[in-house]
């Protein structure tokens, strides 16, 4: 009964990715290739002459129906092929994995360093509920959240780059650099990505935590004289983290809008700054390859949220079902 | 409230509350963050407002010859690159950020607040479609749809009210929808649709008063990240544009310098984008507890 209810469940939630991903693939071509109105003249400026535009146009395709350009930009897409960047010439996919590869290490150095502190700050906070210590990661954790990461991220620049100087202010290693020096180099940009997860995890953390703190079986555990450590470990924590690893996997999309501000700030080459640069340069295939990459990779950990979120919570589990 | 109660006389009568606006109005002066929240806010709309007449210096003057001078008596902040100086620039610096988020976030709300109660009055195949629609556009970072959109369309301040504010609408949408789910369950609105009264009438007269609070919750909650959009594509040269005095747009152009140790001319600006996101943020969190008591 179980297994037929996740599969169902996972099938119609693929479904809604497909979706999803279908829709947001025509919103990234209507506004990369509609929107802009004449591309060839975006491109030309408007002193070029009508026949080259006419010409860089017809080159690029752009003189098709729209129902045709939508489905060759798409069909390639899937196929890996991503078109040509207007302003290098050259294929789009290259450029996508090397950044996206850059990126991903961004992330995991800042993910390495929140995940762990953040559920513990929550733990202690949840532990300590409305004693001063809980107030200070509550609101500390909150506050830092709110703000944008240009704003924290100046700030860490002059305190530890400018004034402390213990880490480089730029995330541009020296060519051949080993793994530890690149993540000397990413310890900077990761911390105003931390701050903004670091609040959001704390903050699924404590009020899991004291949910599970307050709930039946934590009551049983103890009646039934478990030593402390063995309640809070075995049967609070386990519940506890089940919101948190959900938080985790959906607060990547936060993460990639970040990425965006911090590497253009730390003039790092990931994702975020390709889109930016072929944003200036109204570069729109790499732009709406960039957007699309980040929609499906947005989707995908939404999607693993939900089920890692569905195969550890039993009530959710049978909830299906019905 | 008064105009519902009359029309659902079978109801239980609701607990007795003495002017419920009263009662919220009263909730929110005893928020401690409400009023610190309020009084960070109303000091820069202040300062946006009649700034200029108590600057120091002429905010967009440009001193050469001065450029670059730490914080002096002279200037307290120091002068930035093109010798202006920055604390006069700090006091004039939220106007145009306060005038483009709340507009972004009035768009939003009203957007978001009739598409809401079109998906949850009519639900079914309106719903679904316009809430996958909405999903898509929720799919990727706001900040991203953003970018996408004024590099489209060209930046101006009008772009980034509109693309602001279109983008937050599928977010009030949702929670509007939500509540109206709930409330069309009610009898008042049973009575209204036997009354004959059309749909429009039904979702707009009698339902809507009743969302206001989920509404103005998550408006206040908007707003902060609103200030959150506009000062983020400032600074990367998609919001408001050269010459004002914006502090995105004056830490975008500053922290080029930043490792020559030139640190006046974005911390202060960067300080007061945090005051100003982090009084938002109080003032709607003390709207929330006040309307959820």
């Amino acid at each position: 009964m179980g297994a037929r209810a996740i599969l169902s469940f996972l099938l119609k939630r693929i479904a809604l990715s497909i979706v999803t991903l279908f829709l947001l693939s025509i919103m990234v071509f209507l506004g990369g290739q509609v929107l802009p109105g004449n591309v060839g003249r975006a491109i030309l400026g408007p002193l070029a002459d009508q026949r080259a535009v006419d010409a860089l146009n017809h080159s690029l395709g752009l003189d098709r129906p729209l129902l045709v350009q939508y489905w060759d930009w798409i069909s390639h897409f899937v196929q890996g092929d991503m078109g040509t960047s207007y302003i290098f010439r050259a294929p789009v996919a290259p450029f996508v994995i090397d950044a996206l590869g850059n990126s991903m290490k961004l992330a995991l150095v800042a993910f390495i360093m929140v995940v762990p502190l953040g559920i513990l700050g929550g733990i202690i906070a949840a532990l300590n509920v409305n004693r001063p210590i809980d107030r200070i990661i509550s609101l500390g954790g909150l506050s830092a959240t709110v703000l944008p990461e240009f704003v924290t991220g100046i700030i860490f620049i002059l305190l530890f780059g400018v004034w402390l100087n213990w880490l480089p202010i730029a995330a541009v290693w020296p060519p051949g650099s080993g793994v530890f020096t690149q993540i000397y180099y990413l310890i900077l940009p990761a911390l105003p990505l931390f701050l903004v997860l670091f609040g959001y995890i704390a903050r699924m953390a404590r009020s899991g935590m004291i949910e599970a703190l307050d709930a039946d079986y934590t009551r049983t555990a103890v009646l039934k004289g478990l030593p402390w450590h063995t309640v809070i470990w075995r049967h609070v924590l386990r519940n506890a983290l089940l919101p948190t690893i959900t938080v985790i996997a959906t607060q990547t999309g936060y993460l990639i809008g970040g990425l965006v501000v911090v590497e253009t700030l730390f003039r790092y080459q990931g994702i975020g700054s390709l889109i930016f640069t072929a944003a200036r340069g109204k570069d729109f295939p790499v732009l709406e390859a960039g957007i699309l990459t980040i929609g499906i990779i947005y989707a995908v950990a939404t999607l693993i949220a939900d089920l890692l979120y569905s195969v550890l919570n039993p009530r959710i589990r049978l909830g299906t079902d019905q | 409230m008064t105009a519902t109660d009359i029309k659902q006389p079978d109801l239980p009568a609701p607990p007795i509350k003495h002017s419920p606006a009263m009662e919220v109005v009263a909730a929110l002066g005893r928020s401690g963050s409400f009023i610190t929240g309020l009084v960070i806010v109303v000091f820069w709309v202040l300062c946006a407002l009649f700034g200029e007449y108590f600057t120091p210096h002429d905010p967009l003057a440009d001193d050469i010859i001065n450029a670059l001078m730490p914080p002096s008596a002279d200037n307290w902040f120091g002068t930035d690159q093109l010798g202006r100086d920055v604390f006069s620039r700090v006091i004039v610096g939220s106007r145009d950020i306060l005038t483009v988020a709340p507009l972004a976030t009035l768009l939003a709300t009203i957007a978001g607040t009739t598409l809401g109660l079109f998906t949850g009055y009519f639900r079914g195949l309106v719903d679904d479609v316009i809430s996958r629609i909405l999903e898509a556009f929720m799919a990727i970072p706001v900040v991203i749809v953003a970018l996408l959109a004024i590099v489209a369309l060209g930046t101006s301040k009008t772009t980034v009210i509109i693309v602001i504010g279109l983008s937050f609408a599928p977010i009030i949408a949702r929670t509007v929808r939500s509540a109206v789910l709930s409330e069309r369950e009610l009898d008042y609105v049973a009575a209204a649709q036997l009354r004959r009264e059309s749909a429009l009438h039904t979702m707009f007269v009698e339902i809507l008063p009743n969302v206001i609070p989920p509404i103005l919750v998550e408006t206040t909650v908007r707003l902060g990240y609103a200030i959150f959009a506009v000062a983020t594509l400032s600074f990367m040269g998609f919001g408001i544009q050269p010459p004002s005095p914006d502090w995105g747009l004056s830490i975008s152009s500053n922290y080029g310098m930043i490792g020559g140790g030139f640190w006046w001319t974005v911390l202060f600006d960067a300080f007061a984008i945090a005051s100003l996101v982090i009084g938002v943020n109080l003032v709607a969190d003390g709207v929330q507890g006040a309307l959820n008591d």
